[in-house]
């Protein structure tokens, strides 16, 4: 959360988030083929790398299956670099699997426009050419400008403009749940 | 992140053009250095490119002869998905009479983004923010500085060594016309470093001290305890005959061989290139796996990425 973040409403809170994890980590294991080794886990930068490795774990724990995950950064693929002058830092983008033929799953917090996985996709189609690509998202907080949707969705959490919703994991923030705020002045 | 929008995590480079190092920050060049890092790892995949900067048009002017430089440039430019103009002295308007500021507003006036800049006077870099609105790097103007250079030495470092900080840095040779050495002290110390500069005294320039850092004239106290020696090149075609004897008797006093390799394990070596062999670094220092200057080549294509990509304009602008 930011400093200038105000709070409308908590959405979710750790319990909550578990029980959500629990059953998105199924709906992965119900997509993957039977004997089918080709799936992999892309978490996006930031929270979406901490969401899939939850997955990972959930995964491994409830069906003993071993899916690899990577990282991806989409800040070189966004489509608005032209217009702002000021850069956003850059993350590391560390993907050790060839995606080519892979069963991907992108992973990210929230999905509102569809840009960042639209950013997501011609980074990862840089790497190679992957059998299938599904997009996972914890909230999904409806804003699209492009014709992208969810494959898998925690909850469904409708938006008016203005408000923001943050998700915090206690890997890298102080508490764990979800948050709906608006933001302040800054 | 949960769009595209711009977010909070933003790092910013205060300056607007790369001149030299002497004026950058520790942050600014440390972000300059992680920054490069995310697009050295853009040079190891299957397609190198990313379409970060579609619709930039960078200029490359050369004015001195340069190969790797330019091409490191032009390669850094195209992996990004900028457009490049590649533009050479001999041969081009200069030869004709044209001044330099006439050269670059012409140039400036076809929607140019970025200028690079290679010439022989100091300042030329400077001159240029001053006549153009175009965002300026300076690849090396005369004796002055060569950030892009010492940048891609640090990014080097920084892949050996945890951090700056004490580390021990000895920058060896012809001190008085390197710029690389003026950008790498100006970087080096900036952001901790020791460095010590040696050289005869012949190719040291007076007060060198105050710059913070050891001047020493004997190699084997150069070397002494130190983590990373950068060897420069000896500018056969700025150095008039009288500066140094011979290249023998350089080599046998500042040269670095085998010897000094095994003498101090753990010390890495740098060259900006290209190597005379024999002179600055003996063959079996040239070929040593403590040698990294095939490292200093593919990681100058990344860091000159990521000033292209932190200095390139918005469109507000």
């Amino acid at each position: 959360m930011k400093p200038s973040d105000i709070v409308k409403a908590q959405l979710m809170d750790a319990q909550d988030m578990e029980r959500t994890l629990a059953r998105l980590a199924r709906q992965v294991i119900e997509e993957l083929h039977p004997n089918d080794k080709s799936a992999a886990i892309i978490g996006m930068h930031r929270r979406g790398v901490y969401l899939a490795r939850r997955l990972q774990t959930l995964i491994s724990d409830f069906e003993n299956i071993e899916i690899p995950v990577g990282t991806l950064d989409v800040t070189m693929y966004r489509d608005d670099l032209h217009r702002i002058s000021r850069k956003v830092q850059m993350r590391s983008t560390n993907i050790p699997f060839d995606v080519t033929n892979r069963h991907l799953i992108l992973v990210d917090d929230v999905l509102c426009t569809g840009r960042t996985v639209r950013a997501a996709m011609d980074a990862v189609t840089d790497f190679g050419r992957p059998a299938r690509i599904q997009f996972l998202t914890l909230v999904d907080r409806g804003h699209y400008e492009l014709p992208i949707r969810a494959d898998m969705v925690g909850r469904v959490v409708p938006t008016i403009p203005g408000e923001e919703v943050r998700v915090q994991f206690n890997e890298i923030d102080d508490r764990e749940g979800v948050w709906l705020v608006t933001r302040g002045s800054r | 992140m949960e769009d595209v929008a711009p977010k909070a995590e933003t790092r910013i480079l205060q300056h607007r053009h790369l001149l030299g190092l002497s004026t950058y920050s520790a942050d600014e060049i440390q972000l300059i250095l992680s920054t490069a890092r995310e697009f050295r790892e853009v040079l190891e995949r299957p397609i190198k490119r990313v379409p970060t900067l579609l619709g930039t048009t960078i200029a490359n002017l050369f004015f001195e002869p340069s190969t790797r430089t330019r091409i490191s440039f032009e390669l850094a430019a195209k992996r990004l998905s900028a457009d490049l103009i590649n533009f050479g002295g001999s041969g081009s308007s200069l030869s004709k009479g044209e001044s330099l500021r006439d050269t670059v507003q012409n140039i400036e006036a076809m929607k140019v983004d970025m200028v690079v800049i290679r010439h022989s006077s100091p300042g030329a870099a400077h001159f240029l923010t001053r006549c153009i609105k175009a965002r300026v790097i300076n690849a090396g103007d005369g004796a002055h500085e060569h950030p892009t250079q010492a940048l891609l030495d640090l990014l080097t470092i920084s892949e050996r060594y945890e951090s700056f900080s004490g580390l021990r840095v000895s920058i060896i040779g012809d001190i008085a016309h390197s710029r690389v050495a003026r950008s790498n002290i100006f970087a080096l110390t900036t952001l901790g470093a020791e460095v010590t500069v040696c050289g005869p005294s012949t190719l040291m320039p007076l007060h060198t001290e105050s710059l913070g850092v050891r001047v020493v004239h004997n190699l084997d106290e150069a070397l002494h305890g130190c983590d990373v020696a950068i060897a420069l090149r000896i500018q056969r075609e700025r150095l008039g005959a009288s500066l140094v004897p011979s290249m023998r008797e350089y080599h046998a006093t500042y040269g670095l061989n085998g010897r000094h390799m095994t003498m101090h394990p753990d010390m890495i070596v740098l060259h900006p290139g290209p190597v005379n062999r024999g002179v600055e670094l003996d063959d079996e220092v040239a070929d040593h796996e403590r040698t990294a200057i095939l490292d200093q080549v593919i990681n100058g294509v990344a860091v000159r990425m990521a000033v292209i990509y932190l200095l390139a304009p918005g469109a507000a602008e």
